[in-house]
């Protein structure tokens, strides 16, 4: 039997959940806490209790990419691949590689500068909205409906002066539903989605509180879950989706290290045990 | 166990796992659980949501 590694830096239920269906399934496991693992340049893969393959979890977006880099120099397959997790970890990156793939996405502006990213607001108009590159849950993620409150937000971008915010990523504000569709994809496969619905403000992330709610998995999700997917290299991923009046279903978001422990609770489909199964059929290829 | 923060009392789920973040419900620090043996269980500071943090 073949033995799954599941690398975390705080334990929350997915990690438990899949854990337990590893164990389910028969296999062995171990659970590797990576704020306390030590990798060097004469490290071996067997100095390691890693097993066959990693499902790596963290919930530091850069301590799981820069592990997962070190996972790959030591010859260990894992769950997601390095150019996966960094493809899926910018915004920027991730939403180039949707156009460039031909997959439906709201129109971008990017630009490197504050003075640039007026200029760029300038052309554009309002309203707009303002994303960080790197991050999640909806933070930093913030409605421009006019010029005061363009100027405020700059300048908290300079006072702050991290080195992401330099990177100004201005999406077009979508008209849709007050939702959008969350799709668990594994293997190129959209396996549960959910309706996440805004709780009130513009956002629908249920780290905020949005309400979640099944939702079926159409041919159109299917397809657009599949491109999406393989257009980032595959893996266990989350596909955000918004339905725009005028031009349908439109790809906005693709996430790495996907939660779904609220899906989980009412999918039809054993999401844990999917993704276990995915990465155990991973290593026999 | 005692809140290392408030010294209120935290209850540590039977079946929880190191890496696990409990709460304390007087003060509401959070704590990791960086060693368990048994009913024998040592936390430490969680560690505060990074801007990296998400999914």
């Amino acid at each position: 039997m073949s033995k799954i590694c599941i690398a975390f830096d705080r334990l929350r239920s997915e990690e438990k959940m899949l854990h337990k269906e590893a164990e389910n399934l028969g296999h062995g496991t171990s659970m590797i806490d990576v704020k306390i693992t030590q990798i060097n340049t004469e490290s071996k893969k067997s100095d390691f209790d890693f097993g066959d393959i990693i499902l790596e979890r963290c919930v530091s977006y850069f301590r799981g990419l820069h592990f997962t880099a070190c996972l790959e120099f030591l010859g260990v397959p894992v769950i997601n691949r390095f150019d996966v997790a960094n493809n899926c970890g910018n915004k920027m990156f991730m939403t180039l590689l949707l156009k460039k793939h031909g997959i439906p996405t709201p129109r971008t502006y990017f630009s490197f500068s504050k003075d640039g990213a007026q200029e760029n607001l300038e052309k554009i108009g309002f309203p707009i909205v303002i994303k960080p590159v790197i991050g999640s849950w909806g933070r930093g993620v913030i409605p421009l409906k006019d010029k005061d409150a363009v100027d405020a937000i700059f300048e908290m971008r300079e006072i702050m002066d991290g080195s992401h915010d330099r990177i100004y990523y201005l999406q077009e504000l979508i008209k849709r539903p007050p939702r959008d569709i969350r799709v668990i994809s594994i293997g190129d496969h959209a396996v549960a989605a959910m309706y996440r619905k805004s709780s009130g403000g513009f956002k629908t992330n249920i780290a905020l509180g949005a309400e979640p709610e099944l939702c079926e998995i159409t041919k159109e999700i299917e397809d657009l879950v599949s491109k999406a997917a393989k257009a980032m290299g595959g893996g266990i991923l989350g596909v955000d989706i918004m339905e725009d009046e005028k031009r349908g279903l439109l790809v906005h978001e693709v996430n790495n290290t996907v939660e779904f422990k609220g899906l989980a609770k009412v999918a039809k489909r054993n999401i844990p045990k999917e993704m276990v199964q995915f990465a155990l059929a991973y290593i026999r290829k | 166990m005692n809140c290392p923060e408030c010294d209120g009392t935290i209850n540590i789920p039977d079946d929880a796992s190191v890496g696990e973040i409990v709460s304390c419900p007087d003060c509401g620090a959070d704590f990791e659980i960086s060693k368990k043996d048994g009913s024998k269980v040592e936390l430490k500071r969680a560690e505060s949501v990074g801007e990296d943090w998400g999914e």
